[in-house]
């Protein structure tokens, strides 16, 4: 049942042009930057040549292609998760659902899943790109590796949170508006961390960035990878709990 | 016949506001239930509890046998709802929008072809299958809001104004499928339209300020108790007081008078024989008929619904 909503969800973005428009701008964008750090590459090459144990093509043009590609995918995430439940109460399509033998917990994580299979697409377009400097150099496939899942984790952390703002409001507009500000605040909010030094080891734990940097360096830790499993399960019991009640008193 | 809804003292709070208060729906097989009410009465709120779209504030649902509220996957596999605006995917064609309908209920896949095919046929949209949901006049987005409704043959279906902004043709069309989805399923449907409850349905419950007022079939709706009488000559009011079942007579103008009681029907003949052996010239006796308006507005004009109903208990 789960796989229905999915699939359903998943149809109906490539239905709209959204999906289409959002992978382009993505493409485009990534690109120009990734020809950016290419070049700047090789301005560095004949430095790095001196240099023992230099860093490689993996830390000089991958990490920091898919460091940026976080900020691409932070403002438009909002874009697509901010219809997943907003949209549907808005034009009664919910009613479905709601009278179908369909448990809440099905339709969040349908709805969920639906999103996310988008966005593996995104970021499987965007490891691609990378990988065509493959046949010219030797990468670094764990480096990369631990890069990709780092993006995973990422986004399904921002789908959770937009899941759930857009479980609170019946406009898609404002869904986005408050995944979009959510979601800034924890890429932020390391900044506090940084200003004081007491409160740096918690601010340092509530922020996106400080988990997902490591994995850019090929560091997998396991308090990482629990800080996104948690952050996306919090947020995803929220939303089912948020539905359950509405259908109880609105 | 097997009861197929029995909701019981259903209320339902709307934060301090009390929107339904008090409501027992029952519904049996091969039933046709109108639920009517000025708007705001309460009528969608009583049906979106029926089918598990909101949860009574109090009150307990059973569905063909199964509580609403403790198996919900179980008891919602019987009904089909249309909601007061069909709940489509404009991005979706009709088939593949019914498709996903279908499997949302769990319906086998490998008969979601048949019903598909019969769902389609039964609402006429033969010919529309492989168009945009987007692209349907609303007659049409209104037919394949029933077809998902009735898309896995439930024992229950519920429709929220179904002929809403439909041409009159297609409004006979769907009056006619209710009646012929009547005759197997229990059907219970919101409307404002009353020669539509007088067209399909067999019984009548109405709604005012969230309660429930009325609850009867529609042939006893129909009666008023009341008869009217014309004769030639005056009548000794005196007299026709003392006739059997008759509690109070008026006169509505020159030797015409309206006779109000109980069961007046059965004593129609004494009344008739009586007027001819007082050589009162009996031109016309006749039971008056209410009709379903006459009803609906003596419901609503009354300020509180005590004396909408103590003015239908009179009559």
């Amino acid at each position: 049942m789960i796989l229905h909503i999915a699939l359903r969800e998943l149809r109906s973005l490539f239905l709209s042009p959204l999906a289409w428009i959002i992978l382009g701008v993505i493409q485009g964008i990534m690109a120009w930057k990734f020809l950016g750090f290419i070049d700047y590459f090789f301005t560095l090459q004949p430095e790095l040549i001196k240099i023992k144990n230099a860093p490689g093509v993996t830390d000089l043009v991958i990490a920091p292609l898919f460091d940026f590609s976080k900020i691409l995918l932070l403002i438009l995430c909002p874009l697509i998760t901010m219809r997943l439940l907003s949209e549907e109460k808005q034009n009664g399509s919910l009613k479905l659902l709601l009278s179908s033998p369909v448990s809440m917990t099905e339709i969040i994580l349908g709805k969920y899943l639906g999103a996310l299979a988008f966005f593996i697409i995104v970021i499987l377009m965007i490891g691609l790109m990378p990988l065509s400097l493959f046949s010219s150099t030797d990468l670094d496939m764990g480096k990369i590796a631990a890069g990709m899942l780092g993006q995973f984790l990422t986004i399904a952390a921002f789908i959770s949170l937009g899941l759930y703002m857009s479980s609170l409001s019946n406009q898609p507009v404002n869904a986005a508006a408050g995944t979009f500000g959510l979601l800034i605040l924890f890429f932020i909010i390391n900044i506090a961390g940084n200003a004081t030094t007491q409160g740096e080891n918690f601010f340092n734990y509530l922020s996106i960035t400080h988990h997902s940097i490591q994995m850019l360096r090929g560091i997998v830790n396991t308090a990482d990878i629990a800080y996104f499993v948690l952050f996306s399960l919090g947020f995803i019991l929220l939303s089912i709990r948020q539905l359950d009640s509405q259908r109880l008193q609105s | 016949m097997s009861v197929l809804i029995q909701a019981n003292n259903l209320h339902r709070y709307y934060g301090e506001t009390l929107a339904v208060d008090n409501v027992s729906i029952e519904l049996h097989q091969g039933e046709i239930l109108a639920l009517l009410g000025p708007n705001g009465a309460g009528k969608s709120t009583c049906l979106q509890m029926l089918c598990g779209v909101l949860a009574p504030s109090e009150g307990e649902i059973i569905i063909n046998g199964v509580d609403l509220l403790d198996n919900p996957d179980i008891a919602k596999k019987n009904i089909g709802y249309l909601p007061d605006k069909p709940p489509l995917y404009p991005e979706l064609t009709v088939t593949e929008y019914l498709t996903y309908a279908a499997k949302l209920r769990r319906v086998n896949t490998s008969q979601i072809k048949d019903l598909l095919k019969q769902a389609i046929q039964q609402c006429g949209l033969e010919g529309y299958n492989h168009r945009l949901i987007a692209n349907l006049s609303k007659g049409y987005q209104q037919r394949v809001g029933i077809a998902q409704a009735i898309i896995h043959q439930p024992e229950v279906i519920i429709l929220d104004e179904p002929t809403v902004g439909l041409d009159p043709i297609q409004m006979l069309e769907i009056r006619k499928l209710i009646l012929q989805l009547g005759e197997q399923h229990g059907i219970i449907l919101s409307t404002h339209i009353l020669p539509e409850v007088q067209a399909v349905c067999n019984r009548v419950q109405m709604i005012h300020h969230g309660k429930s007022v009325i609850n009867k079939k529609l042939s006893e709706l129909k009666q008023s108790n009341q008869v009217t009488l014309r004769l030639q000559n005056a009548a000794n009011i005196e007299q026709l007081k003392s006739l059997p079942g008759v509690t109070s007579v008026s006169e509505v103008s020159a030797n015409q008078y309206i006779l109000s009681g109980n069961k007046l029907d059965s004593s129609l003949a004494d009344i008739s024989k009586h007027c001819v052996e007082s050589n009162w010239g009996l031109l016309e006796i006749s039971p008056v008929e209410n009709t379903l308006e006459q009803v609906f507005l003596n419901l609503t004009s009354g300020d509180n619904t005590t004396a909408a109903q103590s003015r239908l208990d009179a009559a």
